[in-house]
């Protein structure tokens, strides 16, 4: 563990022992030092979530309100209402479907300084099933206004976002997984801007767009493709909202093939936000998304779920020869326009 | 205690003045939650001009007492209780309902001085008034979180999350008031979904809890005054109230849960009232 000014900051070697969730209250709690505003509530997932940390260090501060979501946000919103700045925390799938309306209408409608800090996303916690597997939850924060929306990579990435989110005086929704995301980045030492992709990998034939833990399986697919003799441009979009339409822009005229891979729906997810900037940006792309294919996921181990839907290396790879070998009409003007 | 004769002709001329307005209101509007405001104007009278700490001068004073409207639907009675309170000209609701006013049916926390919180929605205000209970604890500020509740609203599961949540953190500081008036939309509340006994729910909950009659001005006063010395935990005063109270074709209707009235009929309204 290295120090640096400001507080603590996380290296690879943390982080490879530790899952987002516990970064995530590692990270809470130093912040609970600098700001006596922070306050901290779960509903029964405290320890699951890692929220405890800050809870332990703070009990004045930290509400376990029991199994009762809609009433965790009503709660949050009324703190946040008093001046306090709540990080709320359980699982995503009960964030946003049980308690859906409540964080829409009590923390988005009042653009309330509230940070839901959603673990479990995607089909992270596999053997529990489809009743605690989140892959909904994109498609309806998109639709909410005032709202913003993370997928953060890894636990580093999960470290900076916590700490940039304190910046926005509204609603954030930061979606982690459950296990032990591979590392993607080596340490806290690189520029995270809330709505700004990030280029991980230069490429020049095609570009992958990933978020959350599918960014690792779009390094690697990549790496495999550049020992073929493609390149494979990968960018982490970890904020759906507000989106980086730039960002997708640039894929497209200098790329011209995209994929997008995620632990979601592939409805109204990254891959619905990304051929919504394409659809309207009217120029010829190859494009495929990866996600679950609107089905509910069976249970099993997080590795072979992403694994049976596509969402891992082997399957970006997969789908990335597929999309190379794609015809598509070219515009005629296309290298003018570009 | 109870009031004194002089807060007794006070309290109860301004609420048949507001009564009067919510019917202008309701006339201008093309249509409002009129049954539900009428039932909880005394309550609101006594809070907004008695009890509630508050300077209309200064709507953001941070040492002021916090009021929560869970049954949000009531927004024209809030609103014409703020236009009375010295808020804003009451002339304002002149546009209620209407694109560009400040002023909708459930009304907007960002929008309208002097309210709190945004309700509308069934179900929000408590969870809300609980956490800004709690945040005044937090803060170390010594307001109180006044927050009136429906009977109907009472079938939300978040109510109950809410009620167990206060008594859980034993929030002294919170004082709610469930306006008992017999009735929601689609008719009679024990018709509709059973909630009785609902004084005994409370209790049993860990609320400190009574039963008055909400239209007797010094029942309320002493329930409320009892409320602010208990200091342990929440208290919930259920008030037994009429909807349409003081319109006599209102009265106990089912109908006038939500509607207009023409000019005749605001007439024959302010008849009733002897405005």
């Amino acid at each position: 563990m290295s120090t640096a000014e400001g507080g603590l900051t996380w290296t690879v070697y943390d982080a490879n022992k530790m899952t987002q969730r516990e970064i995530y209250g590692l990270v809470l709690t130093e912040l609970g030092e600098k700001h006596p505003e922070i306050v901290g509530l779960s509903a029964d997932l405290a320890k699951s979530t890692k929220i405890s940390d800050f809870g332990d260090r703070f009990p004045e501060r930290f509400f376990n309100v029991g199994i009762a979501e809609q009433n965790l946000f009503g709660m949050a919103a009324g703190m946040a209402k008093a001046g306090l700045i709540p990080f709320v925390s359980t699982f995503s799938v009960f964030a946003t479907l049980r308690a859906g309306e409540f964080l829409r209408t009590d923390l988005c409608y009042q653009n309330l300084n509230v940070k839901v800090i959603a673990t479990h996303g995607g089909t992270s916690f596999g053997s529990a099933g489809a009743t605690h597997h989140s892959i909904e939850d994109l498609a309806l924060l998109r639709a909410i206004p005032n709202l913003t929306v993370i997928v953060p990579a890894d636990g580093i990435e999960t470290a900076k976002a916590i700490r940039a989110c304190m910046d926005i005086k509204g609603p954030v929704y930061i979606r982690i997984g459950r296990g032990f995301e591979p590392p993607v980045f080596e340490s806290e030492d690189y520029d995270f801007e809330i709505g700004k992709a990030i280029e991980l990998r230069p490429g020049t034939d095609i570009t992958v767009i990933a978020c959350g833990a599918t960014v690792y399986h779009a390094i690697e697919a990549s790496r495999m493709l550049e020992r073929e003799g493609v390149s494979v441009r990968v960018l982490d979009l970890h904020t759906l909202k507000p989106f980086d339409d730039d960002a997708i822009r640039r894929a497209v005229a200098e790329t011209r093939r995209i994929i997008t891979v995620e632990d979601h729906n592939r409805i109204g997810g990254l891959g619905g936000a990304v051929a919504d900037v394409i659809a309207r940006g009217g120029k010829g792309c190859a494009f495929e998304t990866l996600g679950i294919p609107d089905t509910f996921c069976s249970h099993g181990y997080p590795e072979d779920i992403m694994h049976i839907y596509g969402i891992d290396t082997d399957g970006i790879a997969a789908k990335i020869r597929e999309v190379l070998g794609r015809d598509f009409e070219d515009d005629e003007d296309w290298e003018d326009e570009v | 205690m109870p009031l004194t004769e002089q807060e007794r002709q006070q309290f109860t001329a301004i609420a048949k003045k507001i009564r009067g307005d919510l019917v202008d209101v309701t006339q201008w509007s093309g249509g409002a939650h009129i049954g539900g405001s009428l039932s909880m104007v005394d309550l609101a009278v006594l809070l907004y001009w008695k009890y509630l700490k508050l300077d209309p001068a200064q709507p953001d004073w941070p040492d002021r007492d916090r009021f929560v409207l869970s049954k949000g639907h009531a927004g024209l009675g809030h609103a014409v209780v703020l236009a009375n309170r010295g808020y804003f000209d009451i002339a304002l609701l002149k546009d209620f309902n209407q694109y560009g006013s400040p002023f909708g049916m459930h009304l907007d926390s960002r929008k309208v001085i002097g309210v709190e919180v945004s309700t509308g929605s069934m179900g929000h205000g408590l969870p809300e008034a609980v956490g800004l209970a709690l945040g005044a604890r937090v803060l170390g500020a010594s307001w109180r979180v006044y927050c009136i509740i429906g009977d109907g609203e009472s079938n939300e599961g978040s109510i109950w999350e809410a009620a167990m949540a206060a008594a859980h953190y034993k929030t002294g500081n919170l004082i709610a008031f469930l306006d008992r008036n017999h009735l929601m939309i689609d008719g009679r509340t024990e018709d509709i979904m059973s909630l009785e006994p609902l004084a005994d729910k409370w209790s049993a909950f860990g609320w400190n809890t009574v039963v008055v009659n909400g239209h007797d001005l010094d029942a309320l006063a002493v329930a409320i005054e009892a409320a602010q010395a208990h200091t342990t935990g929440p208290s919930m005063i259920v008030c037994e109230t009429v909807k349409g109270k003081g319109v006599d074709f209102m009265e106990n209707n089912p109908a006038w849960h939500y509607g207009g009235l023409s000019v005749d009929l605001a007439a024959k309204a302010k008849q009733s009232l002897g405005v």
